[in-house]
């Protein structure tokens, strides 16, 4: 039966006709337009994470880079050897060679085991490196004192402590330029990711547990700050805006908060830490100084 | 008396009510139309009560063609928000409306979409592939198939009774806990994810124990096809996964039930841990669901390109590799917890070095082709699809296992960007291409082509549109699970040609709806009376399409690998004879089961105590009853196979004429 079915066969399989020359380079015209139309929006638009304002933003960026660089190696042949074994040994090129039985050739296989390999073992060696120069725990070291800035996470906004000054702020973060800042986060909210693009990226805020990042901001600007993880109905309004700007007004802006009338003391922030989002930016004058510590240790205190 | 559960459960906004609604009327549209044609007693002898592996994987692709739909249309939903929610306007959703599509989103394409469609095809086809009559279990696998339905059945009863869980499809304690999320939203997910969780593990065993003790004489395992081969590692890949998963899923019962605290701060606990326990499962997940679509692929290529397998051996090796590489990179999914540098180096070495594996099969698919005939089908234009979306969205991927560039990147829409192109540019690509090649083997008939192709061009232009833009998003500081967003930031554009992409999409579903609606109405027109359309390969295609329910009226003998290509040209007459052939009967106990277990569910779900122990205790009678049952097979007398087989031919030969 086997035999007969082989023998009876019908030419069911359609084939679609492959395209004109000429129409085929009127598309490739319209598709470069396009690219070039792309192109020019991509590069008249800020996008934060290819540009951005901080040295360890960079550095990350620079590493995305050359990860990038380093995959097109195997990429582009992939794009250009696709189109071309696909034009070349399409059913209508009877020219072309044809070998149904050829499946195999050690040699090859042994360049496509072997060259994406090695590219990863280079890859790896630069994890490696950079995981431990980029590590978000690490401080960042410069002649300048790091500022301690310490990160709540609430419903849903984003309560920051400068202890050394004795201030605090809701939304907003007004830092020096050049100045290392070294983050501690937690929370007293679902987790969140704490996010500034600009400065580079990113450590989860969790009840119950500090986090650190350390971040530095190498020109003035205002810049984009977010949270990254999804902690509820408010979560879209998490958004805060980060400052950069000399020393000089970061300390005229400090004494104008520890002149603020509103004390945060453990009322103030219980009444703080109810949900509300979109929450409009908010200066306070510290008023109970092991605040984080108590937020942090929260969880624990609960029975 | 009914727990949690009162009249403002019934209580939607109009968004809902209209989605609740439409679902009602469909349900009984395709009731009225059962009735008309009276075909009940039908769906009951020959669908629902059906073993036969063929009609089990078409249900899966019909439950997973409704969730498909389902899952689509909130995404289309999502990306609307998003466009219409910018500065001072709010969008036509809530935000916690808008958080539970994005949930059920993501629930319904994984576990209901995704896994639905490699069921399908697994169930449909490896037996075919391997000589065998039905799996090892079909009982097992009736049951597999309605405890996975009544998973799916929560994600849609949610629509109508109290709301879906808005934390997200991973559902992230403390969130996910009781004191952020105190309704049954939470609940609903866990019971739907833990339900349609045991009927996966129970269809991996199935299949496993199917490939080692099914497989036709001659038939070792490096002569197995390729998607055999994908679909063992893949099962494997369950059965030690999802263990993980049923845990990890009672443990946030238990906390969010009976307070405890396996996963909150509080007593000691700690949402790391849950975290950590999700992506243990959920990153094998991933290549549970792509695997067996890198098989698909190996046949449609090699098929297409008239010529064999390159590289076989090779091939097996990556999926081996593949399978064990996928278990030990899991915390890559959150690399910002703060591990500290060794541990995410670590991790991160390991997800790179599963590019190479994956390059690799890659290069030996690019290789099929070379030196074959290629002939440009409407499967073929799934895999071309495919090779471009799958390497750029796997060199991103590259990119994100470098953790701190991941610092950058997590969460962000690049995210998105990149296992959207893995997601739908390998598991999904690679279901079309799958259906549409298997397509007449299952029925007799072809796919149209004409419509095949303008499904293939909206769903891969709807691709580029929907998320091309989100890597540049992403990259933006946009991140996942907005509802809304600031003017100022600039991103409306993008977000525009994302929701315009999105709409592609559906469109390309409404082309694959008319395709098939069409393909069945002009069936004469595209008949296949040969059961072998595309010149194929592997054994499936030895037998008539659609096959007879005994699948192989005499066991075949295989010799080679692509066996039946090695028959077809074998030119010695082959002498038939048939024998008395043992099969399974139907049984309607897989459904009871999978509704009695919707129901204990649904029960714990609303805290109705009374009806979780009468359903449960209902569940393990139908248990025992079945076990005891020693009526569950017959057989077929050699004569009246003879008689089936004569008749297929004759209506072959009345097809050629």
């Amino acid at each position: 039966m086997l035999g007969a079915i082989a023998a009876l066969r019908i030419p069911c399989v359609q084939r679609f006709r492959l395209r004109k020359k000429a129409k085929f380079a009127l598309y490739m015209l319209i598709a470069l337009g396009v690219i070039v139309a792309i192109l020019l929006y991509l590069f008249s638009i800020d996008i934060a994470v290819l540009e951005p304002s901080g040295m360890i933003g960079r550095k990350q960026f620079r590493l995305f880079l050359i990860a990038t660089l380093l995959m097109l190696i195997v990429i582009v042949p992939v794009l250009v050897l696709t189109p071309y074994i696909y034009w070349k040994f399409r059913e209508g090129n009877k020219a072309a060679k044809y070998a149904p039985d050829w499946d195999n050739s050690h040699l090859v296989e042994v360049i496509w085991w072997g060259v994406p390999l090695v590219i990863v073992i280079i890859l790896s060696v630069i994890t490696w490196k950079s995981c431990h120069e980029l590590d978000p725990f690490k401080p960042i070291v410069t002649d300048k004192k790091p500022l301690r800035v310490q990160v709540v996470a609430l419903q849903w906004k984003w309560l920051f402590i400068y202890p050394e000054q004795n201030i605090a702020t809701v939304n907003f973060l007004q830092i020096p330029v050049d100045t290392p800042i070294a983050f501690e986060i937690t929370a007293d909210a679902p987790m969140n990711s704490f996010w500034i693009p600009k400065l580079g990226g990113q450590m989860y805020a969790m009840a119950g547990m500090k986090t650190q990042l350390h971040l530095i901001a190498n020109e003035p600007g205002s810049f984009f700050g977010c949270s990254a993880n999804l902690s509820g109905e408010g979560f879209a309004g998490m958004t805060f805006t980060v400052e950069s700007d000399s020393d000089s007004s970061f300390d005229g802006w400090v004494q104008k908060v520890q002149a603020s009338s509103k004390n945060l003391d453990l009322e103030t922030y219980n009444a703080l830490s109810q949900p509300s989002s979109y929450t409009p930016v908010a200066y306070y004058v510290l008023g109970k100084p092991d605040l984080f510590e108590y937020i942090e240790m929260k969880p624990m205190s609960l029975k | 008396m009914f727990g949690k559960l009162n009249l403002e459960a019934f209580h939607h906004d109009a968004i809902e009510a209209l989605a609740g609604l439409s679902m009602i009327f469909g349900g009984l549209f395709a009731m009225a139309i059962l009735f008309y044609y009276r075909r009940w007693t039908w769906l009951w002898r020959v669908w629902i009560t059906s073993v036969d592996h063929k009609k089990i994987g078409v249900m899966y692709l019909v439950v997973s063609f409704l969730m498909l739909f389902k899952g689509v249309f909130d995404a289309v939903m999502l990306r609307f928000q998003q466009v219409t929610s910018i500065g001072n306007l709010h969008g036509y959703l809530e935000p916690s409306h808008y958080q539970q599509v994005v949930t059920a989103h993501g629930t319904t394409m994984i576990f209901f979409v995704a896994m639905g469609v490699v069921f399908g095809l697994v169930n449909i086809i490896l037996p075919l592939q391997i000589g065998a009559r039905d799996v090892a279990f079909p009982f097992l696998n009736s049951l597999s198939f309605w405890i996975f339905t009544s998973g799916a059945m929560f994600i849609m009863v949610s629509l109508l009774i109290g709301d879906f869980s808005g934390a997200g499809w991973v559902a992230y304690p403390p969130l996910s806990g009781i004191k952020y999320n105190p309704g049954v939203g939470v609940d609903y997910w866990l019971w739907s994810v833990a339900i349609s969780g045991v009927g996966t593990l129970l269809s991996g065993i199935n299949f496993i124990v199917t490939i080692f003790k099914m497989r036709c004489p001659g038939m070792t395992l490096m002569r197995m096809p390729i998607f055999v081969w994908s679909s063992l590692c893949s099962m494997v890949l369950i059965v030690l996964a999802f263990p993980i998963l049923t845990a990890t899923t009672t443990m946030l019962t238990c906390d969010r039930l009976l307070g405890m605290h396996f996963f909150t701060s509080e007593m000691g606990g700690n949402p790391m841990m849950y975290v950590n326990l999700i992506w243990a499962w959920g990153h094998p997940e991933v290549y549970i669901l792509i695997l067996p679509f890198f098989g698909v692929f190996s046949e449609v290529v090699a098929t297409f390109s008239q010529k064999r397998l390159f590289g076989y051996v090779s091939m097996v090796w990556a999926l081996v590799v593949i399978t064990f590489l996928s278990f030990i990179v899991w915390l890559h999914h959150f690399f910002t917890m703060g591990a500290g540098a060794n541990v995410n180096a670590f991790f991160g070495v390991m997800t790179m070095v599963i590019a190479v594996p994956t390059g690799v099969k890659v290069f030996n698919w690019l290789f099929t082709s070379y030196e074959g005939r290629v002939q440009f089908t409407v499967p073929m234009l799934w895999f071309l699809g495919f090779i471009f979306i799958f390497t750029t969205g796997g060199m991103t991927g590259v990119l994100m296992s470098i953790a701190p560039v991941d610092f950058q990147m997590h969460n962000s829409l690049f995210l998105i960007a990149h296992f959207h192109s893995m997601v739908i540019g390998g598991v999904l690509f690679g279901f079309w291409a799958g259906f549409t090649y298997w397509f007449p083997k299952i029925t007799g008939f072809l796919l149209d082509v004409r419509l095949g192709i303008w499904a293939f061009w909206f769903w891969f232009v709807g691709f580029l549109l929907a998320f091309m833009p989100l890597y540049v998003l992403g990259l933006m500081g946009a991140t996942r699970r907005l509802d809304h967003f600031s003017e100022s930031l600039g991103w409306t554009p993008l977000f525009v040609v994302a929701a315009i992409g999105s709409m592609f999409i559906l469109t390309g579903i409404g082309f694959h709806s008319a395709q098939i609606f069409i393909s069945i109405k002009h069936r004469r027109k595209n008949i296949d009376v040969t059961g072998d359309p595309w010149n194929g390969r592997t054994l499936e295609w030895s037998v008539p399409s659609p096959p007879p329910f005994y699948n192989f009226a005499e066991t075949p003998e295989v010799h080679s690998r692509d066996a039946f290509w090695t028959m077809k040209h074998d030119p010695s007459p082959k002498q038939r004879s048939f024998r008395d052939i043992h099969m399974p009967k139907n049984t309607p106990y897989g459904l009871y089961i999978g509704a009695l277990s919707f129901m204990f569910g649904f029960a714990m779900i609303w805290a109705i105590y009374w009806l979780a122990v009468l359903s449960f205790v209902a569940t393990v009678i139908c248990v025992v009853i079945r076990l005891c049952d020693d009526d569950t097979d017959y057989n077929v007398p050699a004569h009246e196979v003879a008689n089936i087989e004569a008749k297929i031919e004759r209506k072959h030969e009345m097809g050629l004429l």
